[in-house]
């Protein structure tokens, strides 16, 4: 990079916390609004049954057939184990309000995310303020997407819930001007290195909500088995355990491919700055622990007796090692990495 | 990595010697215990960011060691200091790599034979497949093409979408039997064997490498040699004369700090270092820089800018007015603005060795409460604030001394505040008579110095290779699916003796394959394009 550095936008760098503050609260409320989904989904669930019986008893009347038909017809599902939507979809009022306002959130951080890059003239992953603040984005921005094609909706509160938790750490725990950055972070290697290590990062999370809704869906359904009473039935609107699992284990796969760049592209840089590629630096030390542990969880899947509950395990072990290098080793471990700006 | 395919009833017992050492291979190298030892290895890894590493910062293991004597020894007696070069940590590897290369080989070996083999032989009952189905078609006499036709050219339409087929034209039915996707195995081989290769790379690279620390003062020449370094680690294979003869001298260093913002006032913004370099002693001199993330590369041993301060020229007059110490000092900054500790030894004064320690202030100005700070990172006003000793500073007796202490215990004070002749305060300039005729002395003037490190790791090299092919390996067995696909066609004669022709086809995945369905829709597709069904009324 040049010492003739782009001039900071002040204003515009304002314009932006302001945008990150309107996000926030529009996910809150996008947050309240997915909580309010599940909550009603029992009350839902009943409608539908009885709508379900109603119109099975009309056809057996009509067709005057003997037997009885399973109630609740794939057509009556509220998911189905190919996540997609299904004819009951549309009926979850609170589930629609709550996917808009996540748009809007994404927009309007989306825009507070660019607006802090161009005034900072460089990439707006420079501090703790921005990896907070461009990942939360990311997350938003990868589940909507998500959306689109998958009906993810189950796990709104959570991922929305982190994207808000996220938003207001960043603005209120490390609200950090626009500034340049400093000398060790001037490489392109922070362009590719840290926005794939974020993109990771918010795939992981993603599979971490699977694998744990995975573990309760699998928990209630032994419960279910043995007779007892459904204690979750807002759990109804989550897929069964397998395809969670299934589907968890793709997006892993292309994250834990992503996390072996970020390593790889980490210790190239780190040789151009340090003069060595790998040095277990605090930061090298755990981003290897989450690169072993879901290494661990691939193979655990292609291993007898570790398929299901224990490889979901692995991999929520190795999302809290993310959380952990993310939120611990930034900020209180002393490291080359220290760029927390704190 | 390999299945554990070993049998569950072994008697031990039994076994004998060879035996023994067959189970325990194969136990090594089942699937399970590799496993084992990876989450072993994950979690072996933790202990080194939680305590100070010696091949990290070794000043920190020595801190600890003081602050904690008993803690500390007990740890240090478990490598905990040292958990990358353990004999646990490396015990836990080195078996993990063990066992790898003990599932390589016999994969290499049966993926070989199963490139050469054709694909398996057709499933007596394709409907018993995860995705299978039939299509009917029009029979031999309709359309002229015989069951062993369609098998041929189903077996040619399988071969477009990249199986390797096998039509099998003998018996009753016709059938072809096809296989996709044996790259898979061999991206995941790729992957297994780079690891080896990229771990192999590390430990034989890094024993003929070298790395070592220099401070270069402004003006100062670094020769690779031995005598120059401030500090050098060789590898195990190490030899002195592959140490190449290049020279740098460093001219100028320039920082700038950021004007515009007011939250990010004084903050750097970039280092460059000005130099000269020789790349052999006869060579042209050649001007270069050296930047944070922009090493000088020099064939054989880069120079990797990584710190930076101040360096007050001072000059030490003893008693008798002789010079006991002249040339820049290199101080240690304490904080953004460069406030820097700083030490000079003045062993040579007579008759009594002299002492200082003290700060450097660049921009020298007083805080609310008088003190004295300093308030620009730059040399607006540099002042040097130093106390004062003379006595022995225990040099002669051979032991080695940090040159950034001065050790106290053994001196008299001469200046300080609490004294009546009160701290030393120099400006650029200016001279200072220390008390009771010990001697003087004077502030020059200010140079910049820079920390570097040398490092020379042949390792490199092969190690990006062994991660780029590991990493093409690891997207090849991931995001590809082996598959296998049967076509059956069978003709049959219903109750009015009329002939009835079915394809039917099957697929089966081998490992992870989300995709299967889809492709069997597609595969079903392809068929009823070249042959289109045929609808019966009243079936």
């Amino acid at each position: 990079m040049e010492n003739n550095m782009p001039t900071i936008n002040v204003a515009l760098g304002q314009y932006s916390d302001l945008f990150m503050l309107l996000a926030a609260i529009v996910y809150a409320s996008a947050f309240v609004a997915f909580a309010w989904d599940l909550a009603k989904s029992s009350k839902l669930i009943q409608e539908i049954d009885a709508a379900t019986l109603a119109s099975e008893k009309k056809a057996l009347v009509a067709a005057g057939a003997v037997g009885t038909p399973p109630p609740g017809g794939a057509e009556n599902e509220l998911v189905n184990d190919s996540m997609t939507y299904t004819a009951t979809s549309a009926k979850r009022m609170a589930a629609k309000v709550a996917v808009s306002l996540t748009w809007l959130g994404v927009l309007l951080q989306g825009f507070a995310v660019v607006a802090r890059g161009i005034a900072a003239g460089r990439v707006p992953w420079g501090n703790m303020y921005e990896f907070l603040s461009t990942g939360s984005f990311l997350v938003a921005l990868v589940f909507s997407l998500v959306l689109l094609k998958k009906d993810l909706r189950f796990m709104g509160t959570f991922v929305i819930g982190l994207v808000t938790v996220m938003l207001c750490g960043a603005t209120m725990g490390f609200p950090t001007p626009v500034a340049h950055l400093v000398p060790a972070l001037q490489s392109y290697w922070l362009i590719i290195h840290v926005s794939i290590a974020v993109l990771a990062s918010s795939l992981f999370t993603i599979t971490f909500a699977m694998n744990v809704l995975q573990l309760v869906q699998h928990a209630r359904m032994d419960a279910l088995a043995a007779g007892k009473p459904d204690k979750m039935p807002f759990m109804r609107l989550v897929p069964g355990a397998a395809p969670l699992e299934n589907f968890a284990y793709r997006i892993n796969a292309v994250a834990f491919v992503m996390w072996t760049f970020t390593v790889m592209a980490g210790a190239i840089w780190a040789e151009a700055a340090w003069g060595r590629y790998w040095g277990w630096d605090t930061k090298e030390v755990w981003s290897f622990v989450i690169w072993v542990v879901y290494a661990g969880y691939l193979h655990a899947r292609a291993t007898g007796g570790w398929t299901g509950a224990r490889s979901a395990w692995l991999s929520i072990i190795g999302y809290l090692c993310i959380v952990f290098n993310f939120t611990v080793v930034n900020i209180y471990f002393n490291g080359l990495h220290s760029y927390a700006g704190l | 990595m390999a299945k554990n395919d070993m049998k569950k009833d072994v008697a031990v017992p039994a076994l004998g010697f060879v035996g023994m050492l067959r189970w325990a291979w194969t136990q090594l190298t089942s699937m399970k215990t590799a496993l084992f030892l990876l989450l072993l290895l994950a979690v072996a890894a933790v202990p080194g960011s939680l305590f100070p590493q010696r091949s990290v910062n070794p000043e920190q293991v020595t801190i600890y060691l003081t602050n904690k004597p008993t803690a500390g020894e007990w740890l240090d007696r478990f490598q905990l200091f040292d958990v990358y070069s353990s004999v646990w940590f490396s015990a836990i590897y080195m078996l993990l790599f063990v066992s790898l290369i003990g599932c390589i080989l016999p994969r290499v070996k049966k993926h070989a034979k199963a490139l050469r083999t054709p694909p398996p032989r057709t499933p007596s009952r394709l409907n018993r497949l995860p995705q299978n189905g039939t299509i009917e078609i029009q029979s031999a006499a309709e359309s002229g093409l015989s069951d062993a036709e369609i098998a041929r050219q189903a077996a040619a339409l399988l071969k477009k979408r990249g199986y390797r087929s096998e039509a099998r034209t003998e018996g009753p039915t016709p059938s072809v039997g096809a296989e996709r996707g044996y790259i898979r195995e061999i991206g995941n081989l790729l992957f297994h064997i780079s690891l080896v290769g990229l771990l192999a790379s590390v430990g034989i690279g890094g024993a003929f490498g070298y790395n070592g620390q220099r401070v270069l003062v402004e003006g100062e020449t670094f020769v690779n040699s031995l005598v120059s370094y401030d500090s050098f680690k060789p590898g195990t294979f190490f030899k002195e004369d592959s140490l190449d003869p290049y020279s740098v001298k460093l001219d100028k260093f320039n920082i700038t700090f950021d004007r515009e913002s007011t939250t990010h006032f004084g903050q750097p913004i970039d280092f460059t270092a000005e130099v000269e370099t020789r790349r052999s002693p006869d060579a042209e001199p050649q001007k270069e820089t050296i930047r944070v993330n922009h090493p000088l590369r020099i064939d054989g041993a880069d120079m990797y800018l990584v710190g930076n301060g101040y360096a007050p020229v001072v000059t030490v007059r003893d008693g008798a007015g002789n010079v006991a110490f002249s040339g820049p000092v290199v101080s240690v900054p304490q904080d953004g603005m460069y406030t820097s500790l700083m030490v000079i030894k003045a062993p040579d004064a007579k008759p009594d060795q002299l002492g200082f320690q003290g700060f450097l202030l660049p921009t020298a100005m007083t805080d609310e409460t008088g003190f004295a700070i300093s308030g620009d990172p730059n040399a607006i006003n540099p002042q040097l604030q130093l106390n004062s000793y003379y006595g022995n500073l225990g040099l002669d007796d051979g032991n080695p001394q940090n040159v950034y202490v001065l050790e106290t215990d053994a001196l008299k004070e001469l200046n300080n505040r609490n004294l009546d002749a009160g701290g030393i305060v120099l400006s650029a300039g200016q001279t200072y008579k220390l008390p009771d005729g010990k001697g003087s002395i004077s502030f020059d003037g200010l140079k910049r110095f820079i920390g570097v490190d040398i490092a020379y790791d042949p390792s490199k090299r092969p190690v990006a290779i062994f991660a780029a092919l590991s990493l093409l390996g690891l997207g090849i067995s991931l995001f590809t699916a082996r598959r296998r696909a049967w076509v059956k066609v069978k003709t049959s004669v219903d109750g009015s003796g009329r002939e009835e022709r079915i394809i039917e086809y099957g697929l089966l995945a081998r490992g992870e394959d989300h995709g299967l369905e889809s492709e069997a829709k597609e595969l079903r597709k392809l068929l009823e394009q070249q042959w289109p069904a045929v609808e019966r009324a009243g079936v």
